[in-house]
């Protein structure tokens, strides 16, 4: 009884020390970011492996939701003759949640996973140690542009996941299942609203961006430099975004919409 | 070599970003129909608005001319107060025009529709169109019809 207590005791403190950490660590990149922007090149360079890299899987990803979305709101919406509306369907649900919250966890698994490996493997190395050996801090170095990068990716990443949806939706629902082009366009345009829909999808986004990032860079950051402990941080990171990502994407709709 | 390639490709990435939120914003969303050009503003009171809401589309003979800018209740009169936005491309609406509020459909949203009268007096800025006409409010219509059928059946 007194042995399980204590085990969740101990489990509430590590991962409040971690947490804390993780904010001292954000903190510590936001005093470095000057530096950073003096050495831009650092920060296109994991923009390439970040965010280029992962626009395949994102636009893949996006075709098929759209297209699958449109199918089955196409399938419900018939028997009210509300076909009509399938636009606009797409366009909120993948404006306001689809895009930002898919696009969140597409990158957490193909970008998020890759940088916490990457920097735990430089820890377990003793490269990071090495590099405050050269009086050269790892913070702004190795960790920064890698957030940084993040932070700039997710948001570009929704926003595309957003367009390419819509685009598959359409040529799915205009082109197969016979939804009038014009009334397609005209009921997304007249029910979409820039401020409202796009921009506050586009708000979460970059609220995932930092979350994703800041998670993959600390557990990489923070890992046991061990083969286990490399494996265990990013078995993390992967978990720990994707519900961090979740429940961040309830408590953000319930506050804007 | 090396370096200079991942730049154009990372360029290239963030201009198709911005390319998806152009999209967004002008094929998707209403950003460019939103705000009405150089506006004048004119109201109208009602006995009751229904669903009538703020941004609603203001039209004539069905073409949209403004959006509803505010809504209050007139204290004095115990009406809705109604402040419209109409395109200043749109100066010649006769003095006597009349507002009714009506249903996109049957279940749509609500919407101001002007009817033109005949005077050569044109509205201006802050001027107040007298002729109004209510939302009509379903459910009371319902109930008068059913209230009309049981006493048809009484007598």
């Amino acid at each position: 009884m007194i042995i399980a207590l204590r085990r969740i005791g101990a489990f509430s403190l590590s991962s409040l020390a971690a947490t804390g950490r993780a904010c001292i660590l954000l903190l510590q990149m936001i005093v470095n970011l000057p530096a950073v922007v003096r050495r831009y090149e650092l920060v296109i360079k994991q923009l390439y492996r970040a965010g280029v890299l992962t626009l395949p899987v994102i636009i893949v990803a996006a075709l098929f939701v759209g297209m699958v979305l449109a199918l089955q709101g196409y399938n419900t919406l018939v028997d009210f003759g509300a076909e009509s509306s399938l636009g606009l369907l797409l366009a909120l649900s993948l404006s306001r949640e689809l895009g930002p919250v898919l696009a969140g966890l597409l990158f957490a698994g193909r970008a998020g996973a890759a940088m916490t490996a990457e920097i735990g493997l430089m820890k377990a190395t003793e490269q990071l140690a090495g590099m405050e050996m050269m009086a050269v801090d790892p913070v702004w170095r190795v960790l920064l542009p890698r957030f940084l990068a993040g932070v700039i990716s997710v948001p570009l990443l929704a926003i595309l996941f957003t367009a390419v949806g819509i685009i598959g939706g359409y040529l799915l629902g205009v082109n197969i299942l016979g939804v009038d082009q014009g009334v397609f366009w005209a009921t997304m345009q007249q029910g979409v609203d820039f401020q409202q829909d796009v921009m506050n999808g586009l708000l979460k986004s970059l609220v995932f961006g930092v979350l994703i990032s800041l998670i993959a860079v600390f557990m990489g950051y923070d890992t046991s430099p061990t083969p286990a402990g490399v494996s265990k941080a990013t078995t993390l990171t992967v978990v720990l975004s994707s519900l961090g990502v979740l429940a961040m994407d309830f408590s953000l709709t319930s506050m804007m919409f | 070599m090396q370096r200079q390639f991942v730049e154009i490709i990372v360029g290239l990435f963030v201009m198709v970003g911005l390319l998806a939120l152009l999209f967004l914003s002008f094929n998707v969303s209403n950003i460019n129909s939103a705000t009405v050009s150089n506006p004048y503003q004119v109201s109208a009171r009602f006995d009751n608005i229904g669903n009538l809401k703020v941004r609603a589309p203001v039209t004539m003979a069905g073409v949209r001319i403004g959006r509803v800018n505010e809504i209050r209740l007139d204290s004095a009169s115990y009406q809705a107060q109604v402040v419209m936005d109409i395109s200043g491309k749109y100066k010649k609406l006769p003095v006597d025009t009349s507002a009714s509020i009506n249903t996109q459909g049957l279940l749509g949203e609500q919407f101001v529709s002007l009817e033109p009268g005949g005077q050569q007096k044109y509205l201006k800025n802050g001027d107040r169109i007298r002729l109004t006409q209510s939302a009509v409010v379903l459910e009371n219509l319902i109930g008068q019809l059913l209230f009309n059928n049981s006493q048809g059946a009484n007598e």
